[in-house]
């Protein structure tokens, strides 16, 4: 019975970070567009624009290897795996004990390497650069997340996320410099890693400065529709995970009833609209970075991880 | 060392061309104004063909003095200019193409407009029909080598909705070691559709050369008619022309600078100066009927009088202007992250702008503070105050405050204009004369000074025009300007030269 609960509210989760992903992204171009007093698409045109994508042709390049045609469903997989640990409206999820935030990067990870290979298998020129860019981005972003990996699983005495979850919830916390440093941190992190302003620029039409676009550009219909869907994934999780490991209030626990997981849902989406709001904000106010100052911008990600991890060492010995 | 007027005076020089003093000269006089050219006592103006014959016009240094020199061609070919003076080479391998007329000693052979997929070959010279079916040669871009280099072809379709040209670059990692362009791919044939045209249509089609400047073109046009007829033009169409040309730069500027700043992914200036920019259209189009003022400025004066209300509108468009466009410019420098972008990208030097005789922004950034309005000057200007800015920096940041400073002096002639508008008709009919006549005008758009050049036949219709587009001087600068920056700041720099395509390509 309670196998079938949690596998319930597992299943529940799925659909639902799959559900809201584009919706996601639409909510931040929403309000990007007003801040720039545009009207701007309205909220549901992702979902319009990945079913219009589905229905048409794929086209594939002449010189495109099976790498390109089973890239986009490896990249979907591992990020719909990599979403599905992490909790949203509730702890304890079935997957909880698999829910480990290490392997949560090793899965990311898994997707940027078959992005990457896919944008240099066609062999174009713009492919190459994104694919050198990105991992070059990668180089810095994945050690830097592990730090930050590090600081909160040295402190709630795990990498599970559940754990982590109840454990800054928990009375036992305090103001923690550690925490401040790593949640810093992993919004750079996640800046990069979903290439938001200002280290890519999602909605730039320019070949030459793109990074994550740039790998794409010869994909289309469902092979693009399939990465689209995989990036807006990827941005809720980097959301949900903020919010689950920072923002733990409200969430469900996995024994929950129904009111719980109301609340749950509830105080889940009013985070993603505070987030989605500061994002915007956030890249409205900035202009892109020169590509190699990306370098410097994860670097201070890697060293406040790096420090937020020394700290509790020496606040430990003290 | 003899001087432009030394070789003037040594030609013969002919009497229906007007206003500035055309010569024919033999192979000397053509070898010293090579020589003034190479070593910077004259500037380069344009270069081009009419049937037999080359002409050349150039300008003194301190942009007084503008001439034009001919060189007849007996058996088909001319003294190089751009083996002795780089700027030259580009105009010489159009004037190769569409002319038919060889530049004796210029080491490029390739064509430049040309990609072998016109019905004809030398379409202004004696034009033959081209080889049938014949394949367009695959063409060589110039070798950059050393260690792990690679080249990125970028275009002529780009992702982006922009104007087609292709660019090659020889980058060493992110580092861009060579950019060549290549461009001629919307190539129009815009200067074969105006010969033997009547003026009326001609002046149509002069005016479609740059959409975003066919109120400068049409001018300069009509200047260049106007000189050729000895016509006068009524004062009160004079300074209108000034307001629309003015209009034509506000409107310009606000959207370069909002564009500049969206390359940068900032979203933010280029909504509010779109904004501005549509402000100036809607205002031209309630004041001319038209928002770019297109067909708006015709030889003899300007075909839409300033209605009554109009001066009102334009006075809210200014007072719109002057409230936000200084706090957007406070944003901008407010914002380290833009200006971390813009400032020392795309650095141009200040020789290789008055070796070139780049025009507007571009040269004005770096340096060269020649102006068409100022000098040689054309009416209503002569009784406008405005300033001319300069700044020596030559970066992308330069330009774009060259384009602020320059908002703010249009702002403060329109002003001027509106305040002082005199009456009177705004047309006079052009009256014919008999035989030909040559006419010559170098007028300011808002890229820099757009050169128009005619010649009619004994019957008014035109027998030879020639537009050259200030592009035609910027193009080659901007392959100067990227090198050594990065790929990633490439679309930056573009968009801050903003050279026209279409002006170029004709």
């Amino acid at each position: 019975m309670a196998l079938i609960h949690d596998a319930l509210v597992q299943l529940a989760q799925l659909l639902l970070m799959l559900a809201l992903a584009p919706l996601l992204t639409g909510y931040i171009r929403k309000v990007k567009a007003y801040l720039l007093r545009r009207q701007g698409p309205p909220l549901l045109q992702p979902y319009r624009d990945l079913l219009k994508l589905l229905r048409k042709e794929a086209v594939l390049a002449d010189n495109a290897s099976w790498v390109f045609r089973t890239a986009p469903y490896l990249i979907f997989a591992t990020t719909l795996i990599a979403a599905a640990l992490v909790p949203t409206f509730a702890t304890g999820l079935l997957f909880s004990p698999a829910a480990d935030l290490i392997a949560i990067v090793a899965l990311l990870g898994t997707a940027r390497f078959a992005l990457a290979l896919a944008g240099l298998d066609v062999g174009t020129s713009f492919g190459g650069i994104g694919a050198s860019r990105e991992m070059m981005i990668a180089s810095l972003a994945e050690p830097a997340m592990l730090m930050i990996v590090f600081t909160l699983s040295l402190l709630a005495g795990s990498t599970q996320l559940s754990s982590v979850a109840v454990f800054v919830q928990g009375p036992t916390i305090g103001l923690r410099v550690s925490l401040a440093m790593a949640l810093v941190a992993l919004i750079m992190v996640a800046i990069a890693e979903n290439s938001r302003i200002p280290v890519d620029n999602p909605a730039t039409h320019l070949e030459l400065t793109m990074i994550h676009e740039a790998m794409i550009l010869e994909y289309s219909g469902r092979h693009l529709a399939v990465i689209e869907v995989a990036a807006s994934l990827k941005l809720l999780l980097y959301f949900s995970l903020i919010a689950c490991m920072f923002l733990p209030w409200g969430i469900a626990s996995a024994n929950g009833d129904l009111a719980a997981f109301a609340i749950g849902l509830v105080s889940y989406v009013t985070k993603l609209a505070m987030g989605g709001f500061l994002l915007a904000v956030f890249e409205t106010a900035t202009a892109k970075m020169r590509v190699f100052r990306v370098s410097d911008f994860l670097g201070a990600a890697l060293m406040l991880g790096l420090l937020a991890t020394l700290l509790l060492f020496v606040s430990q010995a003290a | 060392m003899k001087t432009l007027r030394d070789i003037l005076e040594e030609g013969q020089v002919m009497a229906q061309h007007r206003p500035w003093p055309r010569a024919v000269v033999g192979e000397d006089s053509w070898q010293q104004a090579i020589r003034l050219l190479q070593e910077e006592q004259c500037t380069l103006l344009g270069l081009w063909g009419e049937n037999e014959v080359v002409h050349l016009a150039l300008i003194d240094a301190q942009g007084k003095e503008p001439a034009i020199l001919s060189f007849e061609c007996e058996d088909g070919s001319f003294p190089s200019i751009g083996r002795a003076h780089a700027p030259a080479i580009r105009l010489e391998r159009a004037l190769r193409d569409l002319s038919g007329l060889d530049p004796e000693g210029l080491t490029d052979a390739r064509a430049w407009l040309d990609h072998g997929k016109w019905p004809v070959d030398h379409p202004l010279g004696q034009a033959r029909p081209a080889e049938a079916k014949r394949k367009p040669k695959p063409y060589a871009f110039l070798p950059a080598e050393g260690e792990s280099l690679h080249e990125i072809p970028v275009g002529p379709v780009h992702a982006g909705i922009i104007e087609p040209g292709h660019f090659r670059f020889s980058a060493s990692g992110e580092t861009i070691v060579r950019l060549e362009e290549r461009l001629g791919y919307v190539h129009k044939g815009i200067e074969s559709l105006l010969a033997r045209q009547t003026i009326e249509r001609a002046a149509l089609l002069a005016g479609r050369v740059s959409g975003d400047s066919t109120v400068a073109y049409a001018l300069a046009f009509a200047r260049a008619i106007e000189a050729a007829y000895g016509a006068e033009v009524p004062v009160r169409a004079l300074w209108l022309r000034a307001l629309m040309g003015e209009l034509e730069r506000l409107a310009n500027h606000f959207g370069d600078i909002g564009a500049i700043c969206n390359d940068a992914a900032f979203a933010m200036l280029h909504a509010h100066c779109g904004l501005l920019r549509e402000q100036v259209l809607r205002t031209a189009d309630s004041c001319f009927g038209h928002r770019l003022m297109m067909d708006r400025v015709v030889p003899g004066g300007v075909r839409a009088d300033l209605p009554r209300e109009g001066a009102r509108m334009i006075g809210g468009l200014l007072a719109q202007v002057r409230d936000s466009f200084p706090e957007l410019m406070e944003m901008y420098d407010n914002t380290a992250s833009l200006k971390d972008r813009t400032v020392g990208t795309g650095l141009l030097s200040a020789k290789l702008a008055r070796q070139f005789g780049a025009g507007g922004c571009v040269g004005r950034a770096s340096g060269r503070a020649f102006d068409a309005r100022r000098t040689p000057g054309y009416p209503p200007y002569d009784q406008l105050e405005f300033e001319v800015p300069v700044l020596e920096a030559g970066d992308v940041n330069a330009r774009i405050w060259i384009r602020k400073r320059e908002i703010e002096q249009s702002l403060v002639m329109i002003e001027q204009i509106l305040r002082e508008l005199p009456s009177g008709p705004v047309c006079a009919a052009l009256s014919m004369q008999p035989g030909a006549g040559e006419g010559v005008a170098l007028v300011e758009g808002f890229r820099g000074d757009i050169l128009a050049w005619v010649s009619t036949a004994a019957d008014g219709r035109i027998a030879r025009c020639h537009l050259r587009d200030p592009s035609w001087f910027q193009w080659p600068l901007l392959e100067a300007a990227i090198e050594g920056n990065i790929v990633a700041d490439f679309p930056l720099c573009n968009k801050s030269f903003n050279c026209s395509y279409s002006g170029h390509d004709l």
